[in-house]
């Protein structure tokens, strides 16, 4: 397996003409860092021989910081000032994470992304990530560079494919608050089969069946002549190996029936949790004991049967992403070539049943699970550093994994880019005033497959101004959507008569809860039928009002070309409209916009002929 | 990889920037063989180390290139495009004037679809998914007819059915994803 050769520190450097370039795995439970050394992909080591550096931060009053395994020593005995998982919080809100009642730290709910209170100081995700990167960037320097010193030309970062705009953009600002070029995020399921595909030469179509720390993705790709091409990706951005060990440690509190636990003793009951559950993998039992601060004393013994009905649930929530991508890419289980399994997590026996059991045959076992990602990240570090070597002439398609939208009236989304689109990829749409003389616009950007704006997650808002002033629906507002190859979206805004114009960067200001970017997808299968017949009554109630604004404008500005007859009936649909908009059934609306539209014709006509008269005098037409 | 890139317009049209010719009949192997040959060179990870210009350049002709192969490979989007370029509105928002028989034999499946997925009838879902699949190809070959003899007219009123059937398409899959669920 020559991927997996792992160098020691103090061997030689590389030749110094190369540009030297890392891929690194910021995972929720622990951290890599790789680089390609004579063609092949080898993760760098610490001084004690280990690979893995756990995602752990001590912060010391003194400003100070521990990163890694002394840090994670010591959780128990100093729970808040030792930040663990906080790939958790990265781009989201306080009230977007799980589980923060069973947490221990000091979360300060600011505007934006949620912070923790320190020793140190209050900090942000983005830069307790920042020190992890920091740490794993001296390793790469010490171990390239030696004494010498040296600087990396760049880094490729990896991230959870279903990782939405805020995460990603919270991922990139901790590497460049690490002091590193990124090169480029990298989606983790895309990064571990660039590792499989080219140590196997595979071709054909695989699926990356990724189920990490914190986060699960699924990825269906195609592998063809040096092109690694993502058909589609699905997941859930808050499911993975520490839900088991909640699921456990709350089974623990409940059998040894104890009181509320304090900060300590909870962080030292998740850590024998998960002790048990990794022990669980390969024995039948295992016992947990434990001596809390409380003075009660906790020994249970959890079986592997116990422990795989209690955490079934979370495993069988894997599985409808994976149908979803497999339909998102129009495939039957049958033409999927081989089922790749990448994280820690995939290691317990009734994850790897469940995925066998879905796309009937084995899953793929052949590289370690905890370091294909940075291997892989390596490898397309590498490349894109400018050090492509011969016959590495492979490319790499990605895709967007949420649909991206803008609101339109009534609260609904107009989807722009569809999710798994190619990147890079950029769609125009255009939009409208809604009112007469109307001078500025709100674009509000959403992410998500729902219909309603108010089950997205919103990205930003920003305004268009100095529309110049025209009849409602005059003006046509061009909003462009670019998405980068790193999945990061830029969003212009231009009023195509007169050319105002208006950007932004999305940096998004708040994260989407958990359970909101969780339910997403899975409410847009669930709700589905529910969400038409909303959309249409929207649009029917949207169109009904348009309709009482343009007839009354109408009536004001031609009243003499209505007789009071006339007049009066229109007037009797109008009220008729105005009186069904409230009700909740579309059918009716639109009946009532369909009498106003027959008692108008005539008048609508007339008015038409006198614009045409006013235009031939040369006057102007604005009331047509 | 210099000299790809000031060769591609981004004011070519899509047929030409494929370098094939602008017809409906397309040989969908050659045209993703030429996607990915595109792609190698005007990709933005093949200027990751390039100036800032240049990866701005390179990030419009590899999302000009991918907006390209979307529209070129789906046979609707292809038919639609060529009607735009030969001036013609295919009239979707506007234009729903339908045979009044093919519109009773769409209310008529609507009906289908609804009491079989109310049934959970996965037979007749079936059953509806593949006689929709020879409407369109159907329809198909007759567009491939009309736009191949510049009946732009006719091939309008042709997509507009399309357009029909395929949002058919995507209710039978939410009914499907919802009986799964």
């Amino acid at each position: 397996m020559a991927l997996l050769q792992i160098s020691e520190p103090g061997q030689s450097p590389a030749p110094h003409e190369r540009r030297l370039a890392v891929g690194i795995d910021l995972g929720t439970t622990n951290s890599l860092v790789a680089t390609v050394r004579n063609g092949i992909a080898v993760v760098l080591n610490d001084h004690e021989g280990q690979g893995l550096l756990p995602s752990v931060v001590r912060y010391f009053r003194d400003g100070r910081t521990a990163v890694g395994r002394d840090a994670e020593r010591e959780q128990a005995r100093d729970p808040k000032n030792i930040i663990a998982s906080v790939k958790r919080f990265m781009g989201r809100g306080l009230k977007d994470v799980a589980h923060a009642e069973n947490s221990p730290y000091d979360f300060v709910d600011s505007p934006g992304m949620v912070q923790l209170r320190t020793a140190a100081g209050v900090k942000s995700p983005v830069e307790v990530s920042a020190e992890i990167l920091k740490s794993l960037r001296e390793r790469a320097e010490e171990s390239l560079f030696g004494s010498e010193g040296g600087h990396l030309s760049g880094a490729v970062i990896t991230v959870p494919a279903y990782f939405d705009d805020a995460q990603r953009q919270a991922t990139k600002d901790a590497g460049q608050l690490a002091g590193l070029n990124v090169l480029r995020l990298l989606n983790e399921p895309t990064a571990a089969a660039i590792a499989y595909g080219l140590d196997n030469a595979a071709e054909g179509v695989y699926a990356v069946y990724d189920l990490g720390g914190g986060t699960f993705d699924i990825s269906i790709l195609k592998l063809s002549r040096g092109v690694f091409e993502v058909m589609a990706t699905s997941g859930d951005a808050a499911l993975g190996g520490d839900d088991f060990d909640q699921r456990l440690f709350c089974w623990v509190v409940e059998r040894a029936k104890l009181a509320p636990l304090s900060a300590e003793d909870t962080r030292l009951l998740l850590v024998k949790s998960r002790a048990a559950k990794e022990f669980l993998t390969a024995h039948g039992e295992a016992r947990i004991s434990a001596a809390l601060s409380s003075g009660e004393a906790v020994d249970v013994t959890v079986t592997q049967r116990e422990f795989q009905e209690m955490t079934q649930p979370l495993v069988a929530k894997t599985l409808g992403p994976t149908r979803k991508a497999l339909r998102d890419a129009r495939l039957d289980v049958s033409e999927v070539k081989g089922v790749v399994m990448v994280g820690g997590a995939t290691r317990m026996p009734h994850v790897q049943r469940a995925v066998g059991e879905l796309f009937r045959q084995a899953p793929l076992n052949n590289l370690d699970p905890d370091k294909v990602v940075a291997l892989g990240a390596a490898i397309q570090a590498n490349v894109l550093a400018g050090n492509r070597g011969e016959g590495e002439d492979w490319l790499l398609l990605d895709v967007i994994p949420l649909s991206l939208g803008v609101e339109t009236m009534g609260g609904l989304v107009e989807r722009v880019i569809p999710r798994n689109s190619t990147l890079p990829v950029a769609r125009g749409q255009e939009f409208t005033t809604f009112r007469d003389g109307q001078t500025a616009m709100s674009i509000h950007v959403v992410q998500g497959e729902r219909e309603l704006v108010s089950d997205c997650r919103s990205l930003a808002r920003f305004e268009l101004h100095a529309i110049p002033p025209m009849a409602a629906g005059a003006a046509r507002i061009r909003v462009t959507f670019q998405v980068d190859a790193d999945g990061l979206l830029a969003v212009s805004a231009r009023e195509a008569t007169t050319g105002a114009q208006a950007a932004i960067a999305v940096k998004p200001s708040y994260g989407l809860s958990d359970a909101q970017i969780t339910q997403m997808l899975k409410d847009s299968l669930d709700h589905a039928r529910d969400d038409v017949q909303l959309r249409v009554l929207k649009e029917q109630q949207v169109e009904g009002e348009r309709m009482l604004a343009a007839v009354e404008s109408a009536l004001r500005e031609d009243a003499d070309l209505v007789s009071a007859e006339e007049q009066g009936a229109v007037r009797a649909e109008l009220d008729a409209l105005s009186k069904t908009l409230s009700c909740t059934d579309h059918r009716t609306i639109r009946s009532a916009i369909e009498r106003v539209n027959r008692a108008t014709e005539a008048f609508a006509g007339r008015r038409m002929d006198r614009a045409v008269r006013r235009a031939l005098a040369g006057r102007k037409v604005e009331s047509l | 990889m210099r000299r790809e890139l000031q060769r591609l317009k981004l004011d070519e049209n899509h047929f030409q920037l494929f370098g094939v010719p602008a017809r409906f009949d397309l040989d969908t192997v050659a045209l993703e063989e030429r996607y990915r040959e595109l792609q190698r060179e005007v990709h933005p990870d093949r200027f990751a180390a390039a100036s800032q210009a240049e990866q701005r350049v390179s990030m419009q002709l590899a999302t000009r290139v991918n907006e390209a192969y979307q529209t070129l490979r789906s046979p609707l989007l292809r038919a639609g495009y060529l009607l735009a370029l030969s001036g013609v509105d295919p009239e979707f928002e506007t234009n729903t004037a339908m045979p009044t028989e093919f519109l009773a034999d769409q209310m008529e499946k609507r009906d289908v679809l609804t009491a079989a997925a109310a049934a959970g009838d996965w037979e007749r879902m079936i059953a509806l998914s593949s006689d929709l699949r020879l409407e369109q190809d159907a329809l198909l070959a007759r567009i491939a007819r009309q736009l191949e003899a510049g009946d732009w007219a006719q091939a309008a009123a042709t997509l507009r059915r399309l357009k029909f059937l395929e949002k058919f398409g995507e209710d039978i899959a939410a009914a499907e994803e919802d009986m799964e669920s």
